[in-house]
């Protein structure tokens, strides 16, 4: 294990970007009020989706779980207001660019009314860590980050290695995004309370809090905050404005100084990473009995008439939050959730707001771009590049689609934050060409484990039949010499019986194709 | 509402190779002014016939490759090989003899080689060498700066632009009257004929550290390339290897016997050691591409300058120079790949 370093890293190559970050936070706060409709997505979390809990015509409250956690990474999903669920269908969603997914449909009832509360909830120090894990995995809570791992699998899985601190996540790199500074200014106790939940849920001392240098009010009220909260596992550290500082494995390196191991997690080198809004979601649901249901998203971009922050309800449709903020200007030509940079690209607002959705951003047409010319080598793009890749050479192995020198050339430690295209002179879509060498590996990975696979239970089958082969001719050696003793009419039996057991045979091997074809990855 | 899907970053490049190429050429303006100032208006010329011989070349090429010539004409590329080309060649040169080198950096060292960002060789640099092994006798035909005190024949704008036409002088000058040796080819000269260096440094054609006149160009070529490095148009480690390289053996030299070695300062301020360390080594296409490997390249560029001025059978050696380095590229880059972050220092570099 690497010895606990606490001193600050440095980041090699990024970016300085044009921050476009007051124009949504130039007016406080907004709370958007509760839409006639939400639309639940079953997948709002990495794993496998959700599983309904209640059927199209039930009435819910809010807060009442309606999808139960699918598999080992999936988290349930909560009802964000009380209605009725009209259906559960196919509706477009931001995880697939627009494309239609599973969601359950809620109609409000316009009370907003609440599932009662538990009395006599226990507080969090009651908790053993571990209960404390499976109590946060209820309600429904995620890396609101916008990569959404399940918070409690991600605890989970730190503290199986030689976890020494928790760093929070207040670090919006990305232009346009302030949803992170905006959730600091004003509701910094419920960052640093849900910092000390956490650190009990895992059962370490030490938690850094980032906060980028560009963010003097935020960093001011999380420093007040820690001073009412009095908590000296609790330390505030200031990074650098540098795109892409607030990337996991970029952060830690950052704030500790550790280099995350290729293929590795930050908790191989002792830390684990929430973002700021997880930490007060964290806090709503186990101070509050709140559970995951609604966030703090920036809208913004030229392209929406009244840039602003809002804490809206999961489910929220893009369309209604964007008439919230004052409808969209004649520029808005691109709807984008997340960043600039790295954020996906939508093809209908009808997508609700999820629990991934930091940021609606609304762009107006790209300017014309000149034609793509090949690499001259500048070099521009490695110098930026904060994974010290050479981009050049992965185009290059890309277009050749060489997919060995693809993997020694680090393709798959490229964390796509996009600061090569950027750069590029020659107008190289260079991430876009990585992200998807990236898909194709991945596919080919997936493949060959499938067929790995295939080929086991094939050769299990082939051993399976030869025994039972071995087995029945036994018998039938066995019977025949019995027969042999008993005479012709046993012996006319056990022929009869020796032709239905090849036709059971034949009928097996017609299976066999079958077999081979595995349903589930 | 629905909207048009694309693909992240939705930021777009501020940076093109056009507007590279062009402030390369910007800066190097107050260079060939001073050439201008001090032999003439010949450069002008010579930019003129290599621009229009690199251009035209670079333009059938690429109809003979069944592509739009102005593809590659747009990004400038042709145009900055040109005027570097251009640049190392003596004021009077006659037109046909440019454009051999012109065509040749075209056709051969760039478009056979796949065309821009493929060719593994300067083009400019190629193109000079060609020219000085076809026309040796040419490269030699350097005039005299134009200095008050010094008392040479000098030809007027309309002399040398019939000289570029026809290769002939006016029936009144002579090769004799009108043009000299360069400073470094004095040095070789003199160096070889058993004068110290000093004696050398004292003929009227020198100045404070190089040739006169020349000096003063050097000094103009650095401003530009000083300009492109703070525009970050090219990064210091490919100049810094070149004085490196250059200056190092030059300096122990020097400090070891001044008699028959040429300063320092001489080395660097002489011939085309400037115009090599700022604009010709820095074409990225043909240099290495990790900062590590740009600095050994320079480096190496820098050492063979200096053996070649010093045993070789040129007077200069930027382009023999920067060739061999351009065929060792490929191998700096093998060897300096930079870590990966989060594979650890024992992996290999
Ligand atoms: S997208 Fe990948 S290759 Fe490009 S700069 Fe980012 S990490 Fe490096
Ligand atoms: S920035 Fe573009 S042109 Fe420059 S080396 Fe990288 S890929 Fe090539």
């Amino acid at each position: 294990m690497t010895a606990p370093t606490y001193d600050l890293g440095t980041l090699h190559g990024g970016l300085r970007l044009d921050p476009h970050k007051t124009e949504s936070t130039a007016a406080r706060l907004q709370q958007m009020p509760v839409p006639a409709q939400l639309v639940l997505p079953l997948t709002q979390h990495v794993g496998e989706p959700a599983q309904p809990l209640v059927g199209a015509g039930d009435v819910v409250l809010k807060g009442q779980p309606i999808a139960a956690a699918g598999t080992a990474l999936g988290a349930p999903v909560h009802a964000p207001t009380s209605g009725r669920v009209l259906a559960i269908e196919p509706w477009p969603v931001s995880r697939r660019h627009g494309d239609p997914a599973p969601a359950i449909v809620i109609e409000s009832d316009g009370l907003d009314q609440a599932m009662p509360i538990i009395p006599g909830a226990l507080s969090y120090q009651e908790y053993s860590p571990e209960a404390l894990r499976a109590h946060i995995l209820d309600g429904g809570i995620v890396g609101l980050g916008g990569a959404v791992f399940p918070t409690a699998q991600k605890l989970a899985q730190a503290v199986s290695g030689p976890l020494d601190m928790l760093i929070l996540n207040g670090v919006e790199c990305e232009p346009y995004i302030s949803c992170d500074d905006m959730l600091m200014r004003e509701h910094a106790d419920r960052v640093v309370s849900g910092a000390r939940i956490l650190l009990h849920a895992i059962d370490v001392e030490r938690c850094f809090i980032a906060v980028e240098s560009d963010k003097p009010e935020a960093l001011l009220a999380m420093a007040e905050a820690l001073g009412r909260a009095a908590d000296e596992r609790l330390i505030l550290k200031q990074v650098p404005t540098i795109y892409p500082s607030g990337g996991e494995d970029q952060l830690v390196q950052l704030v500790t100084n550790r280099e995350v191991p290729t293929g590795g997690l930050p908790s191989d080198v002792g830390c684990v990473v929430q973002n700021v809004g997880t930490a007060a979601a964290v806090d709503d649901w186990v101070s509050r009995q709140e559970p995951l249901i609604s966030r703090v998203t920036t809208i913004t971009g030229p392209g929406i008439a009244q840039p602003m922050n809002v804490e809206v309800r999961i489910g929220t449709r893009v369309a209604d939050l964007a008439a919230f903020a004052g409808g969209y200007t004649d520029q808005a030509a691109q709807l984008i959730i997340g960043g600039a940079m790295t954020g996906k690209s939508m093809s209908t607002d009808e997508v609700p707001i999820v629990k991934a959705s930091n940021c609606i951003l609304l762009l107006p047409a790209p300017p014309p771009q000149g034609p793509e010319l090949p690499c001259i080598r500048c070099g521009d793009c490695a110098s930026v590049c904060p994974v010290r890749l050479l981009p050049q050479q992965l185009h290059w192995y890309y277009a050749a689609d060489d997919e060995a020198q693809l993997r020694e050339h680090g393709l798959l430690d490229c964390i796509e934050c996009g600061c090569c295209d950027l750069v590029c002179p020659s107008a190289i879509p260079l991430t876009a060409s990585f992200r998807r060498a990236k898909g194709r590996i991945r596919e080919l990975e997936d493949e060959k484990a499938r067929a790995a696979r295939a080929r086991r239970r094939f050769e299990n089958r082939q051993q399976r039949l030869a025994t039972e082969r071995e087995e029945r001719n036994a018998e039938l050696r066995r019977q025949k010499d019995n027969a042999k003793r008993a005479g012709p009419d046993a012996i006319a039996e056990i022929m009869q019986r020796k032709q239905r057991t090849t036709d059971d045979r034949k009928d097996d091997l017609d299976d066999d194709p079958n077999d081979n074809r595995d349903p589930k990855p | 509402m629905k909207f048009e899907r694309r693909e992240a970053p939705y930021i777009r490049p501020a940076n093109s190779v056009s507007l590279v190429m062009l402030q390369v050429l910007v800066a190097l303006v107050p260079a060939v002014a001073a050439h201008v100032w001090f032999f003439g208006a010949g450069i002008l010329y010579n930019i003129v016939v290599a621009v229009i011989f690199c251009a035209g070349a670079e333009a059938l090429v690429m109809r003979a490759r069944g592509r739009a010539p102005a593809e590659a004409l747009a990004d400038g590329s042709a145009i900055v090989a040109a005027v570097l080309l251009a640049f190392a060649l003596p004021s009077l040169t006659p037109w046909w003899v440019t454009a051999t080198g012109a065509v040749f950096a075209m056709v051969v060292a760039k478009h056979l080689y796949g065309g821009l960002g493929y060719n593994l060789f300067n083009p400019a640099m190629a193109g000079y060498v060609v020219i000085l092994i076809a026309f040796p006798a040419d490269m030699a035909l350097w005039v005299a700066p134009r200095m008050g005190d010094l008392d040479y024949q000098h030809l007027n704008a309309l002399q040398t632009l019939w000289f570029t036409l026809s290769g002939e002088l006016p029936s009144a000058m002579s090769f004799d009257t009108v043009s000299r040796a360069t400073p470094l080819d004095l040095m070789k000269t003199g160096l070889a004929g058993m004068q110290t260096a000093a004696e050398i440094r004292a003929e009227p054609l020198m100045g404070d550290f190089g040739g006169r006149g020349w000096e003063w160009i050097g000094n103009f070529i650095a401003i530009g390339g000083i300009g492109l490095m703070l525009r970050k148009v090219i990064r210091w480690h490919i100049p810094v290897g070149v004085g490196i390289g250059l200056l190092v053996p030059a300096t122990i030299m020097y400090m070891i016997d001044a008699g028959s070695h040429a300063s320092p300062g001489f080395h660097l301020f002489s011939g085309a050691t400037l115009l090599c360390a700022f604009f010709i080594a820095t074409d990225p296409v043909s240099a290495a591409t990790s900062t590590t490997g740009r600095l050994i390249y320079g480096i190496g560029i820098g050492l063979l300058i200096y053996a070649i001025r010093r045993f070789g059978a040129y007077a200069d050696g930027v382009a023999f120079a920067v060739l061999t380095m351009n065929m060792l590229v490929p191998l700096i880059d093998r060897y300096t790949r930079p870590p990966i972050v989060g594979h650890g220092p024992e992996q290999p570099g």
